[in-house]
């Protein structure tokens, strides 16, 4: 995956930050090279870079110009995405399955989702549960995964009027985009279901179940599931099935 | 500990900012006016870090019901202890029993209130400002509240008691020129538009808080479309709606956004964006980046300076 590309800019974001820029649009390729490039400059820990935020085709890196020069930065990053490739050296992201219960009080609009795209609830269900779906980036609130892979078969406008608050855990779709809202809030979303695993947890040592550039694999459970997962999540007894994934930015196609 | 008997019109808990989880969606948060906060912990004894009262336009009525060393700073805001007046950017005792008591802010917009060993409310996240959206941080990630009982540390012993000298105390004039690096976005104007940027006053209205001020004044021109693909945003960003007037964004800003960003307030100017309210007036002035990093390296030296002063007089 040659990460120097023609289309890679660096631009400037006030005197302690720079976006590197891999392209203009939403892609899986290009966002792959984002996450590269975070996990490259992580692993390197260099002095002067304090963190860096992937999106879905650029990386922001903010540094401290009094330890690094933003001309040294730019060779580090320059170098960092030139540096040979190691697309079968490690396993570069983690598939997280999501358990969702699906329609009902979990997800009013599923009934709306499937007359909208004539589809049988039950077509819906397996549709989205049929791909992996790529987190391209989390922002909004904390822990909320911007998704790509959804069938495009379940494009939703979204509501007219958001409503007041959605649980926390709710499974969503707004246009193209199917999400989780990690935390109770105000939304637009259609909901077609919900899941019992919580997205975010300030306290725990692990705060968030999923990093940006995982992927994530919805998988369908009954109420009684969801009650049952809901109560080893509150006593700290569940554990998220996962498997790791190689390198590539293949797996899904785009949003 | 001490008691809120009023809360004021904005106070939130806030130290240097919640470093670390940008790439979770996690808003840095922090306090407006590093500056002030930074020269009210040295002043309290506490390092810069410590987290502090962030007091908005009306300051709050506090009674003590221990003994506290405290400092205040930022904006001018007729604090009184036991109805005794108290200057502005200096440290002093509060004895057992003492009502604090703040007004309506006479200058600038935000004051800070340090007490010694800091706010020990609980870190989330490795800092223990408020987030004010996500509710995480401070007294329960919101702002205090009349009845509010805020844990204050016990103070080990008498402390001197230091003002900043009058040469070195920042003024907040109702007309200010902030000095901003171009991009990231620029080539997504036109050049009318970025001139009318650069030579045109903006008014900020009020619809200003700590997520951003957006601007009233001449329209910035697109070259394009204003949307992009989401990407990153840092405080000090100046993000260009379809409407055309700026937003400048503040400490809570969301960390991913979608409109077009023309410019970046350098960060040793955000403290006087954060001492603006509604009326008055801000001009943008570009500068290099040398000059940005020249700003940031006198600004820690200001820090230094006041840091080993406060140490040999406190010996």
């Amino acid at each position: 995956m040659p990460l120097a590309e023609p289309t890679l800019q660096m631009l400037d974001c006030g005197e302690s930050a720079l976006v590197v820029e891999f392209g203009s649009s939403i892609d899986p390729a290009i966002n792959a090279r984002v996450h590269l490039l975070a996990r490259r400059l992580a692993e390197a820990a260099h002095a002067g870079i304090l963190e860096t935020v992937p999106t879905y085709r650029s990386l922001m890196v903010f540094f401290d110009p009094l330890i690094l020069s933003r001309t040294a930065l730019k060779q580090i990053i320059a170098s960092s995405c030139s540096a040979p490739d190691e697309i079968h050296a490690s396993a570069a992201s983690t598939l997280t399955f999501i358990p969702v219960a699906y329609g009902g009080e979990f997800g009013p609009d599923l009934a709306f989702v499937a007359q909208h795209n004539q589809l049988s609830e039950e077509e819906v269900i397996s549709l989205h549960t049929s791909t992996p779906c790529l987190v391209y980036m989390l922002g909004f609130t904390p822990g909320f995964p911007y998704l790509g892979g959804m069938s495009p078969r379940l494009a939703t406008p979204r509501l007219e009027s958001p409503r007041q608050t959605i649980p926390a855990g709710s499974v969503g779709i707004a246009g193209a985009q199917t999400g989780i809202y990690p935390v109770a809030s105000p939304g637009g979303w259609r909901l077609i279901g919900r899941t019992p695993l919580t997205l975010f947890h300030p306290q725990a040592q692990q705060p968030f179940l999923f990093s940006a550039g995982d992927y994530l694999q919805f998988t369908r459970i009954s109420a009684t599931e969801f009650s049952q997962i809901h109560a080893e999540v509150a006593a700290g007894r569940y554990t998220p099935l996962r498997r790791p994934l190689p390198q590539g930015g293949d797996h899904v196609h785009g949003a | 500990m001490c008691t809120v008997l009023e809360p004021g019109q904005l106070t939130s808990v806030q130290d240097q900012g919640r470093n670390g989880f940008r790439a979770y969606g996690v808003t840095t948060s922090g306090a407006m006016d590093r500056l002030a906060l930074t020269v009210a912990n040295l002043l309290a004894g506490n390092p810069p870090t410590s987290a502090a009262l962030e007091m908005t336009l009306r300051g709050p009525r506090l009674r003590f019901s221990q003994p506290a060393f405290a400092a205040i700073s930022g904006a001018e805001m007729q604090a009184r202890l036991n109805g005794h007046p108290i200057a502005n950017w200096s440290s002093f005792a509060i004895p057992a029993g003492a009502e604090l008591a703040f007004d309506h802010v006479t200058s600038g917009c935000r004051a800070y209130l340090a007490l010694h060993g800091g706010i020990p409310v609980p870190t989330v996240l490795g800092s223990r400002s408020t987030d004010l959206r996500a509710h995480l941080g401070g007294l329960d990630g919101r702002i205090i509240r009349s009845g509010d009982v805020i844990p204050t540390p016990r103070v080990p012993g008498p402390m001197l008691a230091l003002a900043l000298p009058p040469e070195m105390l920042p003024s907040y004039p109702s007309e200010i020129t902030l000095r901003v690096m171009i991009g990231p976005q620029e080539e997504l104007f036109t050049a009318e538009g970025i001139a009318t940027f650069l030579g045109q006053p903006y008014q900020v209205t009020h619809r200003n808080d700590r997520m951003g001020f957006v601007l009233d004044g001449p329209k910035i021109a697109h070259a394009t479309a204003p949307d992009i693909v989401s990407d990153a945003l840092c405080p000090g960003a100046v993000q260009v709606p379809g409407s055309g007037l700026p937003i400048v964004m503040g400490s809570d800003c969301q960390t991913t956004g979608g409109y077009a960003k023309l410019a970046t307030v350098i960060g040793p100017d955000l403290m006087r964006l954060a001492q603006s309210k509604a009326g008055d007036v801000i001009r943008f002035a570009s500068c290099t980046d040398a000059e940005a990093v020249q700003a940031l390296r006198e600004e820690r030296a200001f820090y230094q300076y006041i840091e080993s002063a406060v140490h040999q007089l406190r010996g």
